[in-house]
Formats: C-alpha cells, sequence, structure tokens
C-alpha cells in the first residue's frame, strides 16, 4: 500500500493526514474550517488542496481513503438503563466507548416527561438497557412500550435482558422503530460486555447516521465514513498500547485531550488492584475506557473550569513563569474573555500562561474523575482497602492529543496533572509516567488505519510520539 | 452454567456494612449453588443500597445476609423499607450471623429482626440446610402467584 489518505470531519475543523504505508512515512497534515452547514464537502476541498501544498504534490491520488466523524452535533446518543449505578453505568460506558456524545441518561421507568425529554434532545440513537440476563425484564419492556409510541424515529440498539430482548424488539418494531438486538451489556452483575454494543453503534453510525445527517456527500469522495472520531482516538490508543503482531505496543497507557468544550480521558489498562488485600466494588470497568468531561474545556467551559477548580490551583498551574506573577493577572476577567472568544489563540507570554493553568487544572479534574479511588477501613481484624474503578497507579504512560498539547506550551506541565498527587492518594492515578505529545495531533488517523494497517500505522504513531 | 428454565431462584448474598467476615457466606453461596439456585454474590463490605439494586437489576427472589461484626442492627435497619421504595415488595429477606454482642437472649434478637423485616432471622452456627429448606418453602409460595416468561 502507497499514499493513504485520513480524514476527520470534526466539528471545527475538518482534518487530513496523508501517510505513506509503504514507506511508513506521514508525509503531511492539513486542516480547514468545517462546512457541515453548507456543504461539507467545501472544507474538505479546501483542506485537501492545503494538504497538497503541504505534501508538495499536486493531486494527490490516495490509493485508500479512510474517514471518520464528529461533525454536526457528533453521534448525540441517549442511554436508558435499570439502576443507575448498575445497567444505566454499563450503557453509558458502552456508548462512550464507542465514540457516543451522551446527550441524556435515564434510569429506571421512564415517564412521559422522560419521553417527551428525549423527544427535545433529538439523538441520533437510543440504547436501551436494562436487567442481567435472567433479571428483571418488566422495565425494559415497559420503557421499549413507551419509545414504541412516541414520535422519534431514531433507531434503537437493545442491549438488556437477553430474556426479555424478542419481546421489546417487538413493541418497538411495532411502533416503526428500527432496532438492532445485541448481546446485554451487563449479562451477569460481576461481567460488563460492552463490545457488542460498541459494533452495533459504530455499525448503525455507518449504515443510518452518516445519511442522516448529510455527510453522505463526502463520502463520493472519501469513502465509507467508518467511525465516529472519538472511536477512531480510542483505537489508535489500544493499538498504541497492544502492538501488532512483531510490533510492540506502549502498555499500558492513559490518554488525555483538552478541547475548547470538553476534556476526554481513554485508559487502555485493566485497572486491577496492585495489591492483595484490596477488595473491589462497585460495576468492572471497561478495559479500553473514555470519559468525557462535558464542564471541561479551556474555551466554552473555561469559566466551568475556575469556578470547579479554584482560582489557587489554576494559578498553581501558571506559576511556571517566574516572572509571571499570578497576581498581575486579573483571572476573572481573562477566563471570561477566553469563553466568549472561542477562537481566542494565545499571543504573549501571559495569554499561554493562562492555557496551562486551566488545561491542567482541567486535566487534574477530569482525570480523578476516570480514574478509580480507594479508600482504607479499619476493623479489629485488620486494614481493608476498597477499591472503585480503575487502579491506573502502575500506568506507565501518559500520552496528550489535541491543540493545547500540539500548539501550546509546556506540554509536560499540563500532563504531570494527570499523575499521582500525594495529596490526593485515594485517586489512583500514574505513579512514575512517562510523558508524550502526539505532536502532529494524527492519532485519529493511526485509529482508522488500524484496522488494514495496524504494522505500519503503529510505526508511524511511534515515530510521531514526543516525549516531553 | 444453568440455564434459566432449571434454577430455583435467584438470590443476593452479601455480608452488609463495615464487616469483612467472608466465610460463613461463602459456605453457605456454594450450599446454594449445589441445591440449584442462582446466586449474585455481593461479597464482604456491602451497602443496603448495593443490596436493593443488585435485587431489582437480577429479579432476585431473595436477599440473604449475613453479619458477624455483632451490629447487624444499626447496618441492616432500613433495607426493608428500602426494598419497598425500589418495588421489591416480594423480595424475601434473611439474614444471619452473630447479629447482635449485647443481647443474652435469642429469641429477643429474632423478634428484633423480624420486627426490622426480615423473614428468617438465623443464629450462629445454622447449616446452609436448614436455610435452603427455607428458601425453597417459601418461593414456592411466592411463585404460585408469579408469571411465566419467554
Amino acid at each position: 500500500m502507497g499514499l493513504t489518505l485520513a480524514i476527520d470531519f470534526g466539528s471545527t475543523y475538518t482534518k487530513a493526514v496523508a501517510v505513506d504505508l509503504a514507506d511508513e512515512n506521514l508525509l503531511g497534515v492539513a486542516q480547514a474550517a468545517s462546512t457541515v452547514d453548507t456543504d461539507i464537502t467545501l472544507g474538505l476541498h479546501e483542506a485537501l488542496q492545503r494538504l497538497e501544498k503541504t505534501v508538495g504534490v499536486k493531486n494527490l491520488n490516495p490509493e485508500r481513503t479512510l474517514a471518520c466523524s464528529s461533525a454536526a452535533g457528533g453521534l448525540r446518543l441517549v442511554a436508558i438503563g435499570l439502576v443507575r449505578v448498575l445497567t444505566t453505568k454499563a450503557a453509558e460506558e458502552a456508548a462512550l466507548g464507542a465514540g457516543a456524545k451522551l446527550v441524556g441518561t435515564f434510569s429506571y421507568g421512564l415517564s412521559p416527561d422522560d419521553v417527551r425529554q428525549i423527544e427535545q434532545m433529538k439523538p441520533d440513537l437510543m440504547l436501551l438497557a436494562g436487567g442481567t440476563d435472567g433479571g428483571n425484564e418488566e422495565t425494559i419492556l415497559q420503557n421499549a412500550a413507551l419509545l414504541a409510541a412516541c414520535p422519534i424515529r431514531t433507531p434503537v440498539i437493545l442491549a438488556g435482558n437477553k430474556m426479555a430482548a424478542h419481546r421489546a424488539r417487538s413493541l418497538l418494531e411495532s411502533g416503526g422503530k428500527e432496532v438492532v438486538v445485541v448481546a446485554n451489556v451487563l449479562p451477569e452483575l460481576d461481567k460488563l460486555n460492552v463490545e457488542p454494543t460498541r459494533a452495533a453503534i459504530r455499525e448503525t453510525f455507518m449504515r443510518r447516521i452518516v445519511h442522516a445527517k448529510g455527510l453522505d456527500r463526502a463520502q463520493d469522495i472519501v469513502g465509507n465514513i467508518i467511525m465516529p472520531t472519538p472511536m477512531a482516538a480510542l483505537e489508535g490508543a489500544r493499538l498504541l498500547a497492544e502492538g501488532a503482531g512483531e510490533e510492540e505496543g506502549l502498555g499500558e497507557l492513559m490518554i488525555v485531550d483538552v478541547g475548547g468544550a470538553t476534556t476526554d480521558v481513554h485508559s487502555v489498562a485493566r485497572g486491577a488492584p496492585s495489591h492483595d488485600d484490596v477488595i473491589m466494588k462497585g460495576l468492572p470497568e471497561p478495559y479500553v475506557k473514555r470519559t468525557v468531561e462535558g464542564d471541561l474545556g479551556i474555551r466554552y467551559n473555561a469559566e466551568s473550569i475556575l469556578e470547579i477548580a479554584g482560582k489557587v490551583r489554576i494559578e498553581k498551574g501558571m506559576l511556571f513563569s517566574r516572572d509571571l506573577l499570578p497576581k498581575q493577572t486579573d483571572l476573572g476577567t481573562a477566563v471570561k474573555y477566553l469563553s466568549r472568544n472561542i477562537g481566542a489563540v494565545p499571543g504573549n507570554e501571559e495569554e499561554f500562561a493562562i492555557d496551562i493553568g486551566l488545561a491542567s487544572a482541567a486535566v487534574d479534574i477530569a482525570t480523578r474523575r476516570h480514574a478509580g479511588v480507594i479508600e482504607e477501613a479499619y476493623f479489629p481484624t485488620g486494614r481493608v482497602r476498597i477499591q472503585r474503578g480503575k487502579d491506573l497507579t502502575s500506568t506507565k504512560r501518559i500520552i496528550g492529543t489535541g491543540g493545547v498539547f500540539a500548539y501550546g506550551r509546556e506540554p509536560r506541565r499540563v500532563l504531570e496533572a494527570a499523575s499521582y498527587d500525594p495529596k490526593n492518594p485515594e485517586s489512583l492515578r500514574p505513579v512514575a509516567p512517562e510523558f508524550f505529545i502526539d505532536e502532529r495531533y494524527i492519532l485519529f488517523a493511526v485509529g482508522l488505519l488500524a484496522g488494514d494497517a495496524p504494522a505500519e500505522a503503529l510505526r508511524i504513531m511511534k515515530k510521531h510520539l514526543k516525549r516531553v | 452454567m444453568e440455564t434459566p428454565q432449571t434454577i430455583k431462584g435467584t438470590v443476593i448474598t452479601g455480608v452488609i456494612g463495615e464487616d469483612v467476615h467472608i466465610t460463613g457466606i461463602r459456605i453457605l453461596e456454594h450450599a446454594l449453588e449445589s441445591a440449584g439456585f442462582r446466586v449474585v454474590s455481593l461479597g464482604i463490605h456491602t451497602s443496603q443500597e448495593d443490596f436493593v439494586n443488585a435485587a431489582i437489576e437480577t429479579k432476585a427472589n431473595a436477599i440473604l445476609v449475613s453479619s458477624l461484626a455483632g451490629h447487624a442492627g444499626a447496618m441492616a435497619s432500613g433495607l426493608e423499607e428500602k426494598c419497598i421504595e425500589a418495588g421489591l415488595k416480594d423480595v424475601r429477606l434473611y439474614i444471619g450471623g452473630m447479629l447482635a454482642v449485647d443481647e443474652p437472649k435469642w429469641e429477643d434478637t429474632q423478634k428484633k429482626f423480624k420486627e426490622m423485616g426480615f423473614d428468617r432471622v438465623y443464629p450462629p452456627f445454622t447449616l446452609p440446610g436448614r436455610v435452603i429448606a427455607d428458601l425453597e418453602a417459601d418461593l414456592s409460595v411466592q411463585r404460585r402467584g408469579a408469571s411465566g416468561s419467554d
């Protein structure tokens, strides 16, 4: 295989990456503003023209083009389960792992108000779970009947109690809904099974949602849009951790992606307890786990970071520059400006420092939410440690991806906020990790290539991971 | 693994509250599985919410609470009310172990836990056979009113 293009139709930018798979070379990266509202192909052509200039070739004639998309609002998904901390959480894990954007989450029986809310959320897809296999049937059937009767014409993925699956399908189909039945996302309380649901979400995305969003015009040029962008990033992370055949991976890792509106954290790690005397509680965790923090972003949600983290935490992140004492900066005003000028690019020392302060606070909070926690309890018989979530203390690599790492300053400072903090020892984050950045912002492209040319894609990714 | 058609019922087991004594309930779990029950084991240090949530998702017939720390009264109080709130009115509640350290008379302890909503209350050294026989009797009554599944 020779020249291959990977395209990401993002909400803001359409990105194009050119690689030569035979030489295992990254030829170029370019981007242009996305044009989903008018004609998605305009932004694509612009990005491709810029890519041609970067690569230095007129009329790129790729052997293959692969694409992913998070444009037009991303893959908007509503997840419905039974118990909040059990099947609902399992459904959320599967949806996030498929790269979906969770626009609503519901538990127990849906009320008529809930159904109206779901209608207003205009989801692209609904994921209906509930009951372990052989467990509760009433709720998923009742919810299926309510959704069948509502006017939403959104496909439904059924991933609940297998004993109720066929009746739930019939109910939904009688209401004119398209239904995909997959294995229960939580077949037993201690067994999470996200892969069948992830695969069904991806398949429905390709078959239905790309068309429904009007993205299919681009498919004449780039071929099928094969997955949502966050899923491509996750696949890239998985390949990087696990390796491909002879080509070794980096081992268990964590990836942080700080954006303008959200902060994503991915971990590819088993997360098992690191000591024998630890007891696990709570739902099992997915090996490839993604969390999305909708309140942490360094532009749209800059004010929200300030509110959650506090001034002191952000200033701590800014303190790297000795002649730039935070006292000189009116943080509140600066943050407000950023939240209203989402395209703002830092131009001077102070602005870079504020971005670093905001990003490191966002990374700190987002990774604390992502990683597991351990608590100690003392009994007459001795100490017991109880773990909820993933133990990432032995994870050896943290990788930063996204604009703040590719174009910002002090990436190591931002990434250090993702590691273990002796002041918060209950949070099971990596203790002594190495830090890397996805220097050219190509993780999504590597994820897209992972299916066809994993070893080549992995070697290209390794070349462009920069240790910081 | 047993198919749902052949199982006698689903039971949730666990050691309630701040208590790490696992041996008793493990023995009972093995006996229950051998007798044809589906056992959903929550292990030690299980909160009331964990018992209730597990019972909802698995459509359990009974919750079997173990406690050896001696203050089960405080830790199990309110479980019945939570079950009622969660719509689990048909779920049988059993409790056993070293339930109290300050009450010399077993009858008093038993009475107290019955009043808290437990259908069966077992003293220390109860053999699994007795629990299994009680479950079989209680669940056969319960099943008469239950609807079938596909």
